[in-house]
């Protein structure tokens, strides 16, 4: 059986003014896909992840969420959208001034009616489902950039959202913790049921966890191949992909 | 549409069977785990669930299961997992992993008054300390800067030049002549009952020489300048962009320090004669309006009563107060954390310091200019 599709995107343009980031990206994340965004630097990755959460209106071309057009529908419905995703930001983006549980709860205390004890509790389970039982007083400041990106992540779980974004998950992580995130998010998606889509250039990761992917080409400024990574790096006839995928071909 | 959750027990004697029923998520309602810890017991060997009319569940009924799971270890019972979701076993064995080493936080019960007083205390020695060395790093970096062996760009300095100058003109025109009226105003009212009603220029001019001329400027570019100088700096340090410069062999006083400084030395001296000017003006218009003194009468009783003595003063000052302002500025800027919330202390507390300190060294000056009589 074919999984549903959960994000259509078509002929998705993506300009700054009148400069083209990328145009007619054509593709479609199913639910429970590992979903990778790759490509050279400053192709537009990041950029493509913004439309996707409804940061940012594409120029041309529409981001279906299941049926509904993410542009087309009011203000409020994007926002009960958006609430359905978890994001966890390249630099985490924690909130400086607030403590590690604070963080976390912040999205529960906006949208859940909950009391006060349960959101503690709540807040404890995912601060021991990503690893960091105990640290709930901490300040982000006071933490390690792996321990900001793993709190950055049980905040995005905050609310068991249906799909986890990821932009960057292991940049800046040794890698020991690169891989025991990678096992993380799988874990978490076997566990939570939820799709995931992670903008990442990091060759270890895509081959590990990847189910589908699509890589962005900064100069022809479209996508260039689709696939399974595994897939991709037996078949693709594009060089710069094959590139890619090898590491410029050492490997 | 409100939706529930409902758990049955069936005791089997030893074996206790939890049923879980319709919705255990955020947005539906089902008891309590105190009410369902009545339906356990210290006699049951073992727990185990049936979760096939279970229609949906998040994170909010794993926190009931690990509340069931911690009360079975507490009380010697078997807990099997088995009749639960899959996902939700997963979770559950991720959640109660080791955590680790358990982190120690360094304790943050509040401390006593007398540790306040004392913490206050050191917190304020180590800070003028910082001053004085601030100090003598800008005097060194001058030093540099006057044998020709430090730099800055051009460029920055022009721009300082004129974010402190031409920039900050509108705000400073404003207030100084809003402050000339009020001067004016308050003498007006006094001077009247004595007849004496032609000193009003002596008063506005003579306040607004000496006096508030600097002092007006001087608290505007504290507030305007002395902030920016502070959030950039700040700003910079959570970029890592003055560890940067200083490993690329750059003094970050020399770079970034000497052009604001500089900059703010020159520009406020200028800003508080035009200050002056305007508030004079301002204070004219009051003695027009309200007591009918004609511009000659004011323009000569002005010019008699100001010497050019009481426009050296409130040169000099001003001198003094833009090197304060942008001193608290830039200090503040470099002493500043790496976080957002560390770079917004960082921007109040340069204003802050930098009024005091205009407040306090005006006091001073004034002072001893009396005692010595000039």
């Amino acid at each position: 059986m074919q999984p549903q599709p959960l994000i259509t995107v078509t002929n998705l343009t993506m300009a700054y003014g009148s400069f083209v980031l990328q145009r007619d990206l054509n593709f479609t994340v199913r639910q429970g896909d590992i979903f990778i965004i790759m490509g050279d630097s400053g192709c537009g990755k990041s950029t493509l992840l913004r439309h996707l959460i409804g940061l940012k209106k594409p120029t041309a071309g529409a981001v279906h969420f299941r049926d509904t057009d993410f542009w087309a529908v009011a203000e409020e419905q994007r926002s009960q959208i958006m609430r359905r995703c978890g994001i966890l930001y390249q630099s985490s983006a924690l909130l400086s001034s607030m403590t590690l549980a604070e963080n976390v709860a912040l999205p529960l205390r906006q949208h859940t009616t909950l009391g006060q004890d349960e959101i503690g509790d709540l807040v404890s389970l995912k601060l021991r489902l990503v690893g960091l039982a105990g640290f709930d007083n901490f300040y982000p400041s006071e933490i390690s950039g792996g321990m900001k990106k793993r709190a950055g992540l049980a905040r995005a779980i905050a609310l068991d959202p249906e799909i986890l974004f990821f932009d960057e998950p292991s940049a800046g992580l040794d890698p020991i913790n690169a891989r025991l995130m990678d096992d993380l998010i799988l874990e978490l998606r076997d566990s939570l049921g939820a799709t995931v889509v992670i903008v990442t250039h990091e060759l270890a990761s895509i081959f590990a966890i990847g189910s589908d992917s699509i890589f962005l080409d900064g100069d022809s400024h479209t996508m260039i191949a689709q696939g399974a990574p595994h897939e991709l790096l037996e078949s693709t006839t594009n060089k710069k992909v094959k590139q890619f995928l090898t590491r410029g071909g050492s490997l | 549409m409100e939706t529930r959750g409902i758990i049955e027990a069936e005791d089997q004697g030893a074996d206790l069977s939890l049923h879980f029923k319709g919705q255990w998520t955020i947005g539906s309602t089902f008891p309590p785990f105190t009410e369902i810890r009545s339906l356990l017991s210290e006699t049951n060997d073992s727990i185990c669930f049936d979760t096939k009319e279970l229609q949906d569940w998040d994170s909010r009924f794993l926190i009931i299961l690990n509340d069931i799971q911690e009360y079975a270890a507490a009380n010697n019972i078997l807990f099997t997992a088995e009749g639960l979701p899959s996902g939700a076993q997963r979770l559950l064995t991720l959640a109660s992993a080791s955590p680790g080493k358990v982190p120690v936080k360094p304790d943050d019960k509040s401390p006593s008054f007398l540790q306040t007083v004392g913490n206050k205390t050191s917190y304020l020695i180590q800070d003028s300390r910082e001053f004085l060395s601030f100090t003598g790093k800008i005097t060194l970096s001058y030093l540099r800067l006057f044998s020709g062996r430090a730099q800055f760009l051009t460029s920055d300095f022009l721009t300082f030049l004129e974010e402190c100058g031409p920039a900050a003109l509108p705000i400073v025109s404003l207030i100084s002549i809003l402050v000339g009226v009020i001067l004016a105003f308050v003498g007006a009212v006094q001077l009247q009952m004595f007849g004496a009603e032609i000193y009003i220029a002596n008063l506005v001019g003579l306040g607004m020489t000496r006096e508030m001329g600097a002092m007006m400027a001087a608290i505007i570019m504290a507030g305007r300048t002395g902030a920016a100088f502070a959030a950039q700096l700040g700003t910079m340090q959570v970029n890592e962009e003055i560890d940067a410069l200083q490993t690329m062999g750059i003094d970050p006083i020399d770079f970034l320090v000497l052009p604001r400084l500089s900059a703010l030395l020159i520009m406020l001296p200028l800003l508080t004669l035009w200050a002056d000017l305007l508030g004079i003006s301002g204070g004219f218009l009051i003695a027009w309006f309200t007591l009918d003194i004609s511009i000659i009468e004011y323009y000569n009783q002005t010019i008699d009563s100001i010497s050019l003595r009481h426009f050296g003063v409130g040169l000099f000052k001003s001198i003094i107060f833009g090197y304060l302002v942008a001193f608290s500025g830039c200090l503040r800027g470099m002493q500043s954390g790496r976080s957002a919330s560390a770079v917004g202390t960082a921007a109040t507390s340069a204003v802050v310091t930098a009024i005091v300190l205009i407040v306090v060294s005006d006091a001073v000056m004034t002072v001893l200019f009396n005692i010595l009589g000039i």
